[in-house]
């Protein structure tokens, strides 16, 4: 099927139907997508946006899960925060773009800090009901078998809560890829957002797809290492299929 | 002196449009090395009773004092088998038995010698680096029964352990249990509703009442073990019991069958 519509795309473009500048032919893309990967361009851009990407998650989710592990356990920090969060969770980070500027400037510190906006709220959350939906009676048995607080938080709250912390991850590290893209756009000057941008200023069709195609691959790459590490760490959590 | 002594122990408990008595007046005393079953009909306040012992649930009234020391708190000197298996599911069988001990702050060595003996008593030796999803319910009660016999606690609350288990199974673990109660030296008390597990397990029978939760026989059972479930002294004394039950059952059902 996809090898199907690949033919049937280049036919049409081939076939003169479509301007190349609307839609360039896979073969164009292709082409274009290994002259940019000689040049070197493509691994600074994809290099970039990783790090990006990793730096500000690490940034969001390192703040999140501490807060979130907080919060989920006491009711009283819960209170102390929930206002504000509740408030501030539904700004996309997007909207935080002209203020990010501001007072960051250009450069990677504003693209950071939207990244990590970004990851910061899906980990929080996920982190927060992980551990309100503890079954209780693992916390009678911890407690029964004498754990105190911290035996309790690193081993029956933390492991308890591991399946909606990883899906708060997972959630986490799709924004941040969005984001990562579109702060690229616009504070600085490498990364794969940003080549796309720049290839459009010159009607590089080829090129902005043959990004879009990068973006596609590198997302699906992420995914499958997150999905490996789900079924690693929940091993032992019995799934639907059990 | 009694070893757990409870005295005009009662518990309400408030909802926010109803207050339901759960235990009313129970005075009850157990000393070292008995095996006490209590008995009775859901809602008479057995597990609850069980629950304040192990200091999970603060009585609204009378005191429960263990080993000279009130309980005011859950603790390692009065183990838990709950009736939902309550191990781990994220830490494998070894690490489940091995918890207790680790919290305590014991060696390595220790720990792993501790272990081995318990897995190889318990026949879980094959399963040591299995998770529960992969166990059967027996298999993880007898993890449930191991991670206790780990810390060594002297007394064992256990909360209807084999309610959810077949018929052999059941057996098997309550042979289990009476060796290990008999070569230990433990005091249990085991809460189930059903009185040919209690004649077959238990020293001495404690039968509640049905809402409030009061005491309503407390039956010395002096069978040796093992004992014969068609044997014909256990059959008198599970008649006689079953009268008993069935008189606070059927107060339950009309409960039930209360409109709202």
């Amino acid at each position: 099927m996809p090898l199907l519509l690949l033919m049937v795309w280049e036919a049409v473009c081939r076939g003169g139907l479509v301007s190349p500048i609307m839609l360039p032919s896979p073969s164009a893309i292709t082409i274009k997508w290994v002259e940019w990967l000689r040049s070197g361009e493509l691994l600074v851009d994809v290099l970039g946006s990783l790090g990006r990407v990793t730096g500000g998650f690490l940034l969001g989710a390192g703040l999140a899960l501490p807060l979130g592990l907080f919060m989920g356990a006491s009711p009283r920090t819960y209170e102390y925060f929930n206002p504000i969060i509740q408030v501030l969770r539904p700004i996309p980070p997007i909207a935080w773009i002209p203020m990010s500027i501001l007072w960051f400037g250009l450069g990677n510190p504003p693209a950071i800090f939207l990244i990590s906006l970004g990851a910061f709220f899906p980990v929080l959350m996920n982190t927060i009901s992980g551990v309100q939906n503890v079954d209780s009676i693992y916390l009678r048995a911890a407690r029964n078998l004498g754990a105190g607080r911290s035996a309790m938080f690193r081993r029956v709250i933390l492991p308890a809560a591991t399946p909606y912390i990883l899906t708060g991850i997972r959630i986490g590290i799709g924004t941040a890829f969005i984001v990562v893209i579109v702060s690229e756009m616009i504070a600085v000057n490498n990364g794969l957002g940003y080549r796309i941008l720049e290839a459009r200023e010159f009607m590089w069709s080829d090129k902005i797809i043959a990004g879009m195609v990068t973006i596609g691959l590198l997302g699906l790459a992420i995914d499958q290492v997150m999905n490996a590490l789900n079924t690693y760490l929940l091993r032992w959590h019995r799934g639907l299929d059990s | 002196m009694d070893y757990i002594s409870i005295s005009n122990l009662s518990k309400t408990f408030e909802g926010s449009d109803c207050t339901v008595p759960a235990l009313q007046d129970i005075n009850l005393s157990l000393s070292k090395g008995e095996f006490v079953c209590l008995l009775g009909p859901s809602g008479c306040g057995k597990s609850t009773l069980l629950n304040a012992i192990a200091g999970f649930i603060q009585p609204s009234r009378g005191e429960i004092v263990v080993n000279g020391q009130p309980v005011r708190e859950p603790g390692p000197d009065r183990g838990v088998v709950f009736q939902e298996y309550a191990i781990f599911p994220w830490m494998t069988v070894a690490r489940n038995i091995a918890f207790g001990l680790e919290i305590k702050g014991a060696s390595t060595a220790e720990i792993r010698e501790r272990v081995d003996v318990l897995l190889e008593t318990l026949g879980l030796s094959e399963f040591r680096d299995r998770f529960p999803k992969d166990l059967s319910g027996g298999m993880r009660q007898r993890v449930a029964i191991a991670r206790l016999l780990a810390i060594d606690s002297p007394i064992m609350l256990m909360d209807e352990p084999f309610g959810a288990l077949d018929a052999l199974t059941r057996r098997t673990l309550q042979d289990e249990l009476l060796r290990i109660w008999r070569e230990s030296g433990k005091t249990i008390l085991f809460v189930t509703h059903s009185i040919e597990e209690s004649l077959y397990l238990s020293t001495r029978i404690v039968v509640m009442t049905y809402r409030p939760g009061t005491i309503k026989r407390n039956q010395i059972v002096t069978m040796l073990h093992p004992r014969d479930p068609a044997g014909a002294e256990f059959n008198e004394l599970k008649r006689e019991l079953g009268h008993l039950v069935m008189e606070e059952q059927e107060r339950h059902t009309h409960d039930e069958m209360k409109p709202v």
